[in-house]
């Protein structure tokens, strides 16, 4: 079958998926809302309201549509700000894992023998560690809240799958005929890699990066509500939540709000990876 | 089997060594001291620090200084909760940790297990479907979600269980983290196991066993059910690591003075001593509830020891 059949068959297998259309479109709208939202709402991030601390969700235009927190902060739109650097933070980091992912797994995969051994040995002992603790360790030694930071370290611990991936489609592809004639043309091995293995292996790559970016979004969240990700003013889901978790007795919106975030767009991301997954990638059939 | 153990452990020390290695070098490389976010020392007192806990040594004295404690039991004293060693910080901490986590790990596999058997036997019904939506949400999740909302529901609305505390390991203090922590797990399990018991109950010894006039119960939990489990077993090793994690969430949330939240503190302090023993604690831990795992997936398969 053609390239372009393949596409066109996935495409109408994506189609006939209602939850991952359903997903996509609430990660659309979601999307949209955290980048616009923030200037429909009468209120700003950071103004403290002191007539309005921690009150309810108010049903009013100039009201607070989601409440307030412990300092009177508008919640619907640092909930939104919120969404923004999640995601943010996930994207970049599912580039940088993406980048180391590719990298080694092709190399790997490519070069094969002794080589190949060793290099995916390191990806199953590093795979046996709770990698978070890497990020704890990075996020100790290094200044706490540097978004930079952040994104490196996660991206740094999260591109195993994609190498073990990667490898695999390498490993395939060495055998083509058009990896053989390029050797046989004398193409140096940099150039077989960046021109003839990665381009033709970024199909399944790409789909199951969608998969990696609510992983990376949840690991951000998860370093930011024990206090060790993004830091005030900045605030991410996971640092929301965290202040939300502290007083649920009187206050439990400021915990609900960020938390029906996260869950709706990990949840979203999900159902749109699995269905680009069952739609795109043979080998699941 | 007993030369797969051997072999199996035997990988066991390296990868330890490589751990302490790494996190010490880490540690040690990185920019900043430990002393350096406190008001600025006088250049004596700052000498004076440094050579009390050794940092004025070359790197390789350090290292060779922080292997031999460590073959002692000795983490070295911890930088910031003064007159501490970092051993009895972990001491004080690990079983607290240790019961909530185990407690866990046994709540997953003996919910989820029979979860997963009930949804394959009964598949495509609404006890199937009920299943699968569980461990869809459970996978999902995260526990600093759940924790709270938990808490929440549980602890405020209904008023049955204590929101926080430990109580010298009361178990009504014990439930709701238990689940907290074992709900991903639990839904992971039951999801592992449906799949892979549909699959054995098509193959053919199953029908053979059923054509010898075997009782069903026995043709289910016998033949059925042991290789069914490969998976699951397989699945446990990565579970450790996954319950670790959860438990730095679970005890922050629920206030329990396990060793979960003795990292998160002391990252947040910049703990140097703290983070790296806690670090080749929980290393050590996982590696070897790793090993179990693989021993235990052994025993139960025998292509697996020979190769």
């Amino acid at each position: 079958m053609t390239e372009r059949g393949l596409w066109l068959e996935g495409l109408k297998r994506l189609r006939r998926n209602r939850a991952a259309i359903v997903a996509g479109a609430v990660l659309l709208f979601m999307l949209l809302l955290a980048f616009a939202g923030p200037a429909l709402s009468p209120h700003d991030a950071e103004t403290l309201d002191w007539e309005h601390i921690a009150v309810a969700p108010q049903f009013s235009a100039a009201g607070h549509w989601l409440g307030t927190d412990r300092l009177g902060r508008d919640l619907f739109v640092r909930t939104l700000q919120a969404t923004q650097i999640s995601l943010l933070i996930g994207l970049l980091a599912t580039a940088v894992s993406l980048l180391i992912g590719i990298s080694w797994g092709a190399l790997a995969g490519y070069l094969g023998g002794r080589t190949d051994e060793l290099m995916m040995r390191a990806v199953d002992v590093l795979y046996s560690l709770p990698y978070l603790f890497i990020v704890i360790i990075l996020t100790t030694v290094f200044a706490r809240g540097n978004v930079y930071v952040l994104f490196m370290a996660i991206g740094a611990v999260g591109w195993l799958t994609m190498a073990r991936i990667v490898r695999g489609q390498a490993l395939s592809l060495k055998q083509k005929e058009f990896v053989e004639a390029a050797v046989v043309a004398g193409v140096a091995t940099p150039g077989i890699l960046v021109r003839h293995i990665v381009p033709n292996l970024l199909g399944p790559v790409i789909v199951y990066a969608t998969l990696a970016i609510p992983q990376m979004i949840l690991y951000e969240s998860f370093l930011s509500f024990l206090g060790l990700g993004v830091q005030e003013p900045l605030a991410s889901l996971g640092s929301l939540i965290n202040q939300g978790a502290r007083d649920i007795e009187s206050a439990p919106w400021i915990l609900l709000v960020p938390a029906g975030f996260l869950v709706t767009l990990l949840v979203c991301f999900n159902f749109v990876g699995d269905g680009l997954r069952d739609a795109f990638d043979p080998r699941e059939r | 089997m007993l030369g797969f153990a051997v072999r199996r452990i035997a990988t066991l020390v390296p990868t330890l060594f490589v751990i302490i290695t790494l996190s010490f070098l880490i540690i040690r490389l990185a920019p900043g001291g430990p002393f350096d976010e406190e008001q600025a020392l006088s250049p004596a007192v700052r000498a004076n620090l440094d050579a009390a806990y050794g940092l004025d040594q070359p790197l390789l004295t350090q290292y060779l200084r922080y292997l031999g404690g460590l073959a002692r039991g000795d983490f070295g004293p911890s930088f910031k909760f003064r007159d501490t060693a970092v051993a009895d910080l972990i001491a004080q901490g690990l079983p607290v940790s240790l019961t909530v986590g185990l407690a866990a790990v046994l709540l997953a596999v003996l919910t989820g297990v029979p979860l997963g058997v009930i949804a394959a036997l009964r598949s495509n019904t609404t006890a199937d479907h009920a299943v699968r939506t569980l461990s869809a949400l459970g996978v999902a999740l995260p526990s600093f979600v759940v924790g709270p909302v938990l808490a929440l529901v549980f602890g405020l609305y209904l008023d049955w269980l204590p929101v926080a505390g430990w109580e010298a390991g009361r178990p009504r203090y014990l439930v709701l983290p238990v689940i907290t922590l074992a709900l991903p797990v639990m839904a992971y399990v039951a999801r592992l196991t449906r799949t892979s018991f549909m699959e054995v109950m098509r193959s053919n010894f199953i029908r053979t066993a059923r054509a010898k006039g075997l009782d069903e119960w026995r043709v289910l939990l016998h033949h059925g059910l042991r290789p069914a489990l490969m998976p699951v077993v397989s699945y446990l090793g990565a579970a450790t690591a996954f319950v670790i994690t959860g438990s730095l969430v679970v005890e922050t949330v629920f206030g329990l003075p396990g060793t979960g939240r003795y990292l998160v503190q002391g990252a947040l302090n910049r703990d140097y001593t703290l983070v790296m023993g806690m670090i080749i604690v929980y290393g050590a831990i996982t590696l070897l509830c790793n090993l179990i795992a693989d021993l235990l997936y052994g025993w139960l398969d025998p292509r697996v020891r020979h190769d």
